[in-house]
């Protein structure tokens, strides 16, 4: 076996201040890295078509710094690296997909996003005319008494769309098979040619629950090519923007995950604090969701004294009322009944996956891009990072409880610190080729977002990686061994994005 | 739990008087709903909502009309499971190529007469999706829509107005 190559690894403050350099390595040493990946030294980050090949970001968690990788294509063919490391699979059909590049030795060589339905083929390899497709092939299931359950894309409750394929032994789930690329809306191919003003906006609405994280991993990437010094306000105040945003989806999904079982008064009482918090937000930012308020440069919509004071009433108000629900939580035991013990999610796996957020947090993953991989504000603040080893559905509403105290904590500490002065510097293009890395820690986990500018500042090419690409499989998993009725449970434990990973 | 059930039954209600109409929303729905129809709905709709694409931001505010401070179900509308029990449709999202044919087996599994309506601008015309190979162009390419509610993503009290229209209509 080859040696793997030498990569330029990047520390944090280094990629988040100037163009990312990307070491290019021959098809060996590409080998060489899935091998590395495999033995878990160190993890995949993303993984994305760009000509002339295929690059792959990569981290490595003893010296925390990232390189990104490419390997330039053979007569249209790349090894793949799912053959060695399973959580590059669906990157990988993703990019065939998209691109017509084979994956050598490609362990599943059916279509992910591409359903057979669109104009063309290929959409960022040109797209010639759509030569039609076969039926999807499921993974074929034998044995005895088994029956399968199909559900979706169109689900019961008012969520987005995906099919599951569940194979169940009585009320035993065997296996789950997730399809999904119903939501596939060709952002990355109209990403290409626009300006960073419609690169933003379109980065925005990659998962709306996110917008925030994305707009920020967007201006991130777009910040580093071209070096752009930020205002120093402009920090604070999208570190405040994300931790509401934190704030409100971990609100919602502590009410919704106790209404999955069935404790309906607790989504109740938690959706009322959320939508406190997202009238706070439209009140002080302008938008409900803080929309289109984080650009390349800086942020578009500054934060009045009123607008603080209204911020530390609703902590407080949070901070009195939240304790009272997570009592309730700790204190019911039919609740509890439900949630401890259900959809574990091994450590093993989590570190393979490099689950983000709160899925690998709850299973003894110990990361967070705000602590390991530092962006301004949070090198300016106490970072605490939540931490669980038992992996299943209670450790994971654990972590968000303790995620919602610890962003009450930081929103206090950048109001209490918030600089004075400009909130925005014009983006300028520099007249050559750049690249740049962005990398936020929203809600759901790690966003990674690659940024290629051409000469005029346009966009070659734009990545954007949600962590629910490497939480899907995870759930696949998860639910082995627990009854269908739980299923519910489980996902919304998880709740991945379906518009985040389709694009 | 106690504490909750005494604030439920001494403390104030969270949720706020009903917007009025939305006027222009009410001229689209007077235009689609027949009188024998609304003879034959009461002041009860049931609604299936679909998305069709969306980035996920609408489908949180239709779910927050749900909560203590919009209350939807006091205007006798509720959010259904099955397009089976549905007198609406609501749907969301630009209509990606992937997801037009479950839309539309979404419409034709409802019984007559029924209604659609749509939320967010990319739902109208795709908004900035338009223009991609992977979206058909808005709702009414794929389903004959009576009523639009724009917005990215439309506030729940713009939500609220647009279906309160649709109850004054009916």
């Amino acid at each position: 076996m080859s040696r793997p190559p030498k990569l330029l690894w990047t520390r944090s403050r280094d990629f988040r201040a100037l163009p990312f350099q990307v070491s290019d390595v021959p098809p060996a040493g590409w080998t060489a890295l899935g091998t590395l990946l495999a033995e878990g030294k160190i993890t995949l980050l993303g993984l994305w078509a760009e000509a002339p090949g295929v690059a792959m970001a990569l981290y490595d968690p003893a010296t925390r710094r990232v390189a990104v990788t490419r390997v330039r294509s053979r007569r249209g063919a790349v090894p793949s690296i799912g053959a060695s490391h399973p959580p590059a699979q669906r990157l990988e059909r993703a990019a065939a997909d998209l691109t017509g590049l084979r994956f050598e030795n490609a362990p599943d060589p059916r279509p992910w996003l591409d359903h057979g339905r669109w104009d063309i083929a290929h959409p960022l390899a040109g797209g010639a005319p759509h030569p039609g497709q076969p039926p999807y092939a499921f993974l074929p299931v034998k044995g005895e008494s088994l029956h399968q359950v199909p559900v979706g894309p169109v689900h019961a409750g008012t969520i987005e769309p995906g099919h599951f394929r569940f194979t169940a032994q009585g009320e035993t789930v065997v296996r789950l098979e997730e399809r999904l690329g119903y939501v596939h809306k060709g952002i990355e191919r109209l990403m290409q040619g626009a300006d960073l003003a419609r690169g933003a906006e379109l980065a925005g609405r990659v998962s709306g629950d996110s917008t925030v994280a994305y707009a920020w991993a967007f201006a991130q990437a777009a910040e580093a090519a071209l070096e752009i010094e930020v205002p120093a306000r402009a920090f604070f105040l999208r570190g405040i923007m994300a931790e509401l945003e934190r704030l409100a989806n971990h609100l919602g999904d502590f009410g919704a995950i106790c209404n999955d079982a069935a404790f309906a008064m607790m989504l109740a009482q938690a959706s009322v604090l959320r939508e406190e918090v997202l009238r706070a937000a439209r009140d002080c930012f302008g938008h409900r969701f803080m929309r289109d308020r984080i650009v390349p440069g800086g942020v578009t919509a500054d934060l009045s004294a009123e607008g603080a004071s209204r911020l530390r009433a609703l902590l407080d108000r949070i901070r009195d009322r939240f304790p009272v629900l997570v009592d309730l939580y700790d204190n019911t035991a039919s609740l509890l009944d439900r949630t401890v013990g259900t959809g574990w999610l091994s450590p093993t796996l989590a570190g393979q996956f490099g689950a983000g957020g709160f899925v690998g947090r709850a299973s003894g993953r110990d990361y967070d891009t705000r602590r390991d991989l530092r962006y301004a504000p949070y090198d300016m603040v106490q970072v605490e990072v939540a931490g669980r080893k038992e992996g299943d559905v209670n450790a994971r509403v654990w972590i968000r409880i303790k995620e919602v105290e610890h962003s009450l904590g930081l929103i206090t500490q950048m109001l209490n610190t918030l600089p004075a002065g400009p909130i925005l510097a014009e983006p300028v293009s520099l007249g050559e080729t750049r690249s740049g890395l962005g990398l936020v820690e929203g809600f759901r986990g790690d966003i990674l977002a690659w940024l290629s500018l051409d000469a005029d500042g346009r966009i070659a090419r734009c990545h954007m990686r949600d962590p629910s690409w490497f939480q899907w499989p995870l759930l696949e998993a998860v639910i082995e061994g627990n009854i269908i009725a739980d299923f519910p449970l489980c996902n919304k434990s998880f709740n991945c994005s379906y518009s985040g990973h389709d694009l | 739990m106690r504490r909750f059930i005494l604030e439920g039954l001494i403390g104030r209600a969270l949720t706020e008087t009903a917007p009025g109409p939305d006027a222009e929303a009410l001229e689209q729905i007077a235009a689609s709903l027949s009188a024998r129809a609304r003879k034959r709905l009461g002041r009860s709709l049931a609604i299936r909502q679909v998305d069709a694409g969306s980035c996920n931001g609408c489908e949180l505010e239709i779910n927050a009309l749900s909560n203590p401070y919009y209350d939807l179900e006091r205007f006798g509308l509720h959010f259904v499971a099955s397009p089976r029990h549905a007198d609406v449709l609501m749907v969301t999202g630009p209509v990606t190529r992937n997801m037009a044919e479950a839309l539309q087996r979404t419409y034709n599994a409802m019984p007559a007469p029924k209604w659609v309506i749509t939320v967010g601008d990319c739902a109208l015309d795709g908004g900035c999706f338009a223009g991609s190979y992977a979206i058909t162009g808005g709702v009414s390419d794929v389903v004959p829509v009576d009523i639009h509610v724009p917005g990215c993503p439309p506030e729940p009290v713009k939500l609220l107005s647009a279906l309160c229209a649709m109850i004054a209509g009916n």
